[in-house]
């Protein structure tokens, strides 16, 4: 009797918890302001994520891509480093990519990825990132995912502050966060105060195949840190922070930290490109390499030489210091383009300048000083507001397009939500741990998508199942649609992702390149069809023409190669379908594999060593028969009398 | 509410879940289904973008530009006698209708799930044939290629 009625209460309440579970599947990422979290990022098996994410990869000079609110890892895109996965930096297509004018340079520390802007909102055709040790930057092709060009900057070191962009993309920038001898030259450390000097650069940056320094710009031996450019009624104008103003060269943690304010440099480039015209730049020695890699065909270096250095002393209302406590990080202009946030990393409230009074500051002679030339303005005549109790350690700002900001405190592990205009505190959510950058998707531009905050923290600790002493970075997903920050998820990352950007999904997805159609392939070393598949001897060296598709290679029996010859596997995939790739690795080859996408060429070089028969196969599972995409080159000794023969079937 | 409708609810919503997921249509011919849920027509023709059309008489520079689209994008699997990667296709064009050889070289990956004959040389010869991203234009060019082949045979 008890069961029945037992039964009878637990019936009804089951079926209003199933309905209440359904009902809540039903809904999507808009709810995700639900106490659900694990609902809000779920993305069912195959369907997408709203959003893309470029992680910056930081020490492995890579990025990666990843899918928000998911968190999942799209893909590794590679940059600064060789990596072996896909052959970028090993074959013969990809290697130039990687010249510098200090030569090969198959590393580098990756830090900010930019997102290509019209009328200052991301725009999804590249994305810019920077490399940090050896100063470049790199344009990736946002159709193919693929690293497209890279220039080097020169007459710079350290290039943090890199590659913030304009609001229509003329121009990404550069800049040395290690001031040093320009030009450089053997002279004592001890000189650092007078003869070390900071440059600032901007990079043109709409013209794919053409970027080149435009301009440079002298400037104190400071440490130039972060960047952003203005927008809206501040656009023309690039904003970059500063510490060390107090030029020490040794323990810079102690000496660099004695000040009570540092600057943010305002740069008006459109003031510069005037300088520019009118001749008031020096033409100044440099040379530096831009390496670019058509779709295709090969990549190619070009030396490019000469620089246009403008000294703020000869061209007036060039920049302007406004003075900022203290070593600040981060600067971030808000979407309205008036407000500037500075990130001072040991204040204890964060600054906000405002544009409209820097102009009026700027009319008014509110100077309380000049240094090389450079007019520094009063603090309180160009500072909008100071938010006080934002949490220890401020860095970096970005906006959620409705009158919020968020900046993340380092040391008190915290992500801080606050009133543009009353400059209060409304929100705040501890991250784990020590954030460094947060990314909303569009969050630096003029329309941010204020639905999702991702927190890229220094510190992984106990987040995660432990790896040994090496941790993946972590990042964590927050959901800022609602008035109260909502923690939702964690994920890793590689490398050190500095900062991130993120885009809708559709601007990006709708363009994407799923094949190379070999109509176009223009690459001297093609082979278009199975008929043409060859090899040929040309003293020393031996090019292998070969072909591949599910799933044979053409040759697959190769005979009459010796000891000492170079040979080239140049391997066409003759596949006109998305998502076939075929790979190539060949036994003992010094080199990566070869990852050819349809209607791509790519080039191995083996040099082999000893006579013998080496098999090669096909590296990346292709079809029911991948297993049997294989073949055999026979290597005779040098002066051997085999002749140079080749098949492929009866 | 009468609690006995709450069960009853649970499992309406079960089955229709969240509404958005209508089922993918079975087919999108009026005719009636015959062998393995194909129409007359598709068993004929195939399963693609092209229906039964008359080829008229040969195009001899069509055929010619179809040799070129075969030798860039289908030599490496097919030739015109003997088997290779694929069946010969030198006869094809006697064996097979001009919209059916057109929809097998469109519409690859849904012939080889679905149509009987196609299904068939799959288990023959093992590997699928590649969708190798051919223009209708590039396909009817093809069949007139296969067709002066056959003819000379």
């Amino acid at each position: 009797m008890k069961r029945t009625t037992t039964s009878r209460i637990i019936v009804p309440i089951a079926a209003l918890l199933l309905i209440g579970v359904i009902a809540t599947s039903c809904q999507t990422a808009e709810q995700a302001g639900s106490s659900d979290a694990a609902s809000a990022v779920y993305v069912p098996p195959g369907s997408h994520d709203s959003y893309y994410t470029f992680f910056s990869g930081g020490f492995s000079g890579q990025m990666t891509v990843a899918g928000l609110p998911s968190g999942r890892l799209l893909k590794t895109i590679p940059v600064f480093s060789q990596h072996a996965e896909n052959g970028w930096g090993y074959d013969e297509e990809t290697k130039a990519m990687l010249n510098t004018s200090y030569g090969f340079v198959p590393w580098d520390d990756s830090h900010h990825p930019q997102l290509s802007q019209t009328d200052g909102v991301p725009d999804g055709r590249w994305v810019f990132i920077n490399g940090n040790n050896t100063p470049r930057i790199a344009r990736i092709d946002l159709s193919t995912f693929e690293t497209q060009e890279i220039v080097e900057i020169p007459l710079s070191a350290g290039n943090h502050a890199s590659p913030f962009i304009t609001q229509n993309s003329e121009y990404v920038v550069a800049a040395t966060r290690f001031s040093v001898p320009i030009p450089q030259r053997d002279i004592s450390i001890e000189e650092y105060k007078e003869e070390f000097k900071g440059t600032i650069s901007f990079v043109r940056a709409d013209d794919p195949g053409n970027m080149e320094v435009s301009f440079q710009i002298m400037l104190p031996g400071y440490d130039y840190d972060v960047s952003h450019a203005g927008k809206g009624p501040s656009h023309g104008w690039a904003f970059f922070s500063t510490y060390n103003v107090e030029q020490a060269n040794t323990l810079k943690e102690v000496f660099a930290s004695q000040r009570d304010k540092d600057f943010i440099a305002a740069v008006n480039w459109m003031r510069a490109e005037e300088c520019v015209a009118n001749g008031a730049a020096e033409r100044w020695d440099a040379s530096y390499l831009r390496n670019f890699k058509p779709h295709g065909d090969m990549a190619f270096t070009e030396e490019l030489r000469g620089s246009n250095m403008l000294f703020p002393e000869n061209c007036e209302g060039l920049v302007y210091f406004l003075p900022t406590p203290k070593s600040p990080h981060g600067v971030d202009v808000d979407p309205t383009g008036e407000y500037i946030v500075g990130g001072g990393k040991l204040a204890t409230v964060i600054p906000v300048h405002s544009f409209s009074k820097m102009l009026a500051a700027i009319e008014n002679e509110a100077f309380e000083g000049e240094i090389d030339g450079i007019p520094v303005l009063e603090y309180d005549a160009v500072m909008a507001g100071e938010v006080e109790n934002a949490g220890l350690g401020p860095l970096h700002t970005e906006f959620d397009g409705r009158g919020f900001a968020y900046t993340t405190a380092f040391l008190s592990s915290e992500v801080v939500k606050w009133e543009i205009g009353t400059w209060q505190v409304v929100d705040r959510i501890p991250v784990y741990y020590s954030v460094g950058h947060l990314m909303i998707p569009g969050g630096d531009s003029r329309e941010p998508w204020g639905q999702y905050l991702v927190a890229m923290n220094k510190m992984t600790k106990d987040r995660y199942l432990p790896t040994g002493p090496e941790l993946a970075h972590s990042a964590q997903l927050i959901d800022i649609s609602g008035d109260k920050m909502e923690m939702l998820l964690d994920f890793p990352t590689m490398g050190e992702p500095h900062y991130a950007q993120g885009i809708a999904a559709d601007l990006v997805k709708e363009n994407q390149v799923q094949i190379y159609r070999l109509e176009d392939n223009e690459h001297p070393y093609a082979t278009l069809t199975e008929a043409d598949a060859r090899v040929e001897r040309d003293g020393n060296e031996v090019h292998i023409y070969m072909t591949s598709i599910r799933s044979h290679f053409a040759p697959d029996n190769i005979e009459g190669i010796q000891v000492g010859d170079k040979v080239y596997f140049h391997v066409t995939n003759l596949e006109q379908d998305w998502d076939v790739p075929h790979g190539l690795g060949v036994m003992g080859a010094n080199a990566s594999e070869l990852l050819i996408m349809p209607g791509d060429t790519r080039t191995l070089v083996w040099e082999p060593k000893a006579p013998g028969v080496y098999p090669f196969y096909c590296t990346d599972f292709c079809s029911a028969l991948h297993q049997e995409m294989q073949g055999y080159v026979r290597v005779s000794p040098r002066g051997s009398n085999v002749p140079i023969s080749f098949h492929t079937g009866g | 509410m009468n609690r006995s409708i709450l069960p009853l609810l649970a499992l309406v919503l079960l089955c229709f879940g969240c509404g958005s997921g209508t089922p993918e249509s079975a087919g999108s011919t009026d005719a009636p289904a015959t062998t393995a849920g194909l129409t007359e027509e598709q068993l004929e023709h195939g399963i693609g973008p092209i229906e039964a059309f008359d080829p008229g008489p040969l195009d001899d520079a069509l055929a010619d530009k179809g040799l070129e689209v075969f030798n860039l994008k289908c030599s490496a699997c097919h030739k015109m006698e003997g088997r290779y990667v694929g069946p010969e296709m030198g006869t094809i064009a006697n064996e097979r209708s001009p919209a059916y050889i057109m929809n097998m070289v469109l519409n690859p990956a849904e012939m080889i799930e679905k149509h009987p004959e196609a299904k068939k040389k799959f288990a023959e010869f093992m590997t699928p044939m590649p969708n190798q991203n051919i223009s209708e234009d590039e396909a009817r060019a093809i069949l007139e290629y296969f067709r002066r082949e056959a003819a000379s045979r």
